[in-house]
């Protein structure tokens, strides 16, 4: 019976462990060559000398951003949506999941809006119809492109109905017997009670927020205007994957400028970063709570 | 009852916004499907462009290029959605033997951070390790192999976004099954025990049973994503080179739409893509609501 601690057993224990550290160190290593090479002086990191650890060691990638207002312009454009973005998509995912959390014996409405806000999610007319429809708006070019059309983050607010529908029902009748309102009970009861799963929602629409570059790309034409990643879209990586021949790829690693590169997308990521702890401890705990079913 | 009615009223008002944010941005796109049928110009808009019937449909299936995008599309997300699938279970299954605590955490924590990184970021990062001079080709001359145009080979492009994307996923996909893990009951490990089964035989029948349901639940799901290869992976990757063997049918739309102007052609094939995934997202949830008594809401 104890032969389940035998030497085989040890054996498998050690080769799990191997594999699953080597698993996790290439997670991390593209992050941290990044930052390595960004670390490193400009020759060493052309000349293909950076491997773990900055050769060279200098600032001066970092210093030239720091001279770039394009750069800080596009970040503060980043800033100033995901915070105007973040909070329209709380608003609107507490606003919309209350009423949808209740039966359909409670609010006859209920299935008709539900339908309705799932077949939104299913169903689109397209990337060319929807880009028209932003443009007949007049909203091209305007931080309102970045942050109203995706208002509504409908898998948020499914989410978070199912949250709110496994709070007990006593709660709120007795909010109600003492007289309050619905929008009463909402704020005051059932948004504190939720803060796990709102906490989880709005660092998921933080980080998607911060992440997307395809609207800043074809919904802002003019520069000046673009958020981070649609800058360094347009800036790192457009310049890697578009050259047209083989021959130019090949002299690429020599014409673009690695360690500025490196650096830029460093501080790109460096906010996901930063933020990363938190929805660490909240993403898991929030998920399984919002998939709670009655 | 009085009461009930005034609380409907509230209701109402507080999805309001909602609902005219979804009319406006999800709903009155859908009008612009039309301009499928028509030969749209930007000049004459939606209501004076000539209506032309099926002849951007027509000319989508004689295109030479709509075989080709349509093959790559479901190659490259069938592949994803396997490799989405099968390395989570492997990690999970591995993670759940694992005896030490905080090594486990360690990570966990680790492999979950890529899915929170955008494709600008890890494009950027990719297109330089696997450059010509990058730390792959390094790698590969220390063993004498030629140094590789990994964004110039319609041979490995597909290869790269696959296994990229499932680098990147792996680890935020083993969550569900650690929580399918993590709901098998003990007792039922503790009866193998007795019965004298060893390690790999709990693994055998226990473990793998107890997850078969959400993996059948998940690959059920995936039937939603066979034509979702990855807009913003492909964009950021690809150049005209590897047009052959990675250009999708969102980057395709891109393309012909907004590069080109070709505005009908564009979105018929964009509305071709829409109806195809949203009856096969319909199948998949009847099937996962009749197989899996799975259900969004």
């Amino acid at each position: 019976m104890m032969k389940s601690h035998s030497l085989s057993d040890k054996l498998a224990d050690g080769l799990i462990a191997l594999v699953l550290g080597g698993a996790a160190l290439l997670s991390l290593y593209p992050i941290w060559y990044t930052v390595a090479v960004s670390l490193s002086s400009s020759a060493a990191a052309a000349g293909g000398l950076v491997k773990l650890w900055p050769v060279q060691f200098t600032l001066q990638a970092y210093r030239t951003i720091m001279d770039d207002p394009a750069f800080f312009r596009a970040f503060g454009v980043s800033l100033q949506r995901v915070g105007l973005g973040a909070l329209i998509n709380f608003v609107l995912t507490v606003l919309m999941a209350y009423p949808l959390s209740k039966s359909a014996a409670q609010f006859s409405g209920r299935n008709v809006y539900m339908w309705f806000v799932v077949f939104t999610m299913l169903f689109s007319g397209g990337l060319i119809p929807w880009y028209l429809t932003i443009k007949e708006y007049e909203l091209l070019n305007t931080i309102w492109a970045l942050v109203l059309p995706g208002a509504v983050p409908v898998f948020n607010v499914i989410l978070t109905v199912n949250f709110f529908r496994s709070l007990p029902r006593e709660l709120e009748e007795a909010g109600y017997m003492d007289g309050a309102g619905p929008w009463y009970v909402l704020w005051n009861i059932f948004v504190p009670l939720s803060a796990p799963v709102l906490a989880t929602v709005t660092l998921f629409s933080i980080v998607g927020h911060w992440n997307s570059f395809f609207d800043g790309l074809i919904l802002i034409s003019n520069p000046e205007k673009y958020p981070l990643q649609t800058y360094v879209q347009q800036m790192v990586v457009r310049f890697s994957t578009e050259s047209m021949t083989p021959d130019q790829l090949k002299n690429l690693g020599e014409l673009s400028n690695r360690t500025l590169n490196a650096a830029k997308i460093f501080v790109t990521m460096l906010p996901v970063l930063l933020i990363y702890p938190f929805l660490q401890r909240f993403f898991i705990h929030g998920i399984m709570l919002g998939s709670v079913k009655e | 009852m009085g009461r009930k009615k005034t609380f409907a009223l509230d209701y109402h008002l507080m999805l309001a916004p909602g609902i005219l944010l979804l009319v406006l941005f999800s709903v009155v796109p859908m009008f612009g499907i039309v301009i499928a049928f028509q030969q749209y110009s930007p000049g004459r808009g939606i209501f004076h462009s000539e209506w032309t019937g099926l002849d951007n449909i027509r000319y989508m299936f004689q295109l030479r290029d709509s075989g080709l995008i349509f093959r790559n599309t479901l190659f490259i997300a069938i592949m994803k959605i396997v490799g989405n699938l099968a390395v989570p279970i492997v990690f999970a299954l591995l993670l759940n033997e694992l005896r030490m605590r905080l090594f486990k955490r360690i990570v966990q924590t680790v492999v979950y951070l890529p899915h929170f990184l955008s494709w600008v970021i890890l494009a950027g990062i990719l297109t330089d390790i696997l450059g010509y001079k990058g730390l792959v080709n390094q790698l590969l001359s220390v063993f004498d192999i030629e140094p590789i145009l990994f964004f110039a080979s319609n041979k490995w492009f597909p290869a790269i976004l696959i296994g990229s994307e499932v680098w990147k996923e792996f680890g935020f996909n083993t969550i569900v099954f650690l929580a399918a893990l993590a709901g098998i009951s003990p007792a039922l490990y503790e009866a193998a025990a007795l019965d004298g089964a060893g390690r790999w035989q709990r693994l055998r029948h226990v473990t793998l049973p107890g997850m078969i349901p959400v993996i059948v639940l998940l690959a059920t799901l995936g039937l939603g994503n066979v034509l979702n290869a990855g807009f913003d992976q492909v964009f950021n990757l690809y150049n005209p080179v590897v047009y052959e063997s990675g250009d999708i049918i969102d980057t395709y739309v891109y393309r012909s739409g907004l590069m080109d102007a070709q505005y009908g052609l564009a979105t018929a094939v964009g509305l071709l893509k829409s109806v195809v995934s949203f009856v096969l997202i319909i199948c998949s949830y009847v099937l996962a609501s009749r197989f899996a008594n799975y259900r969004i809401f």
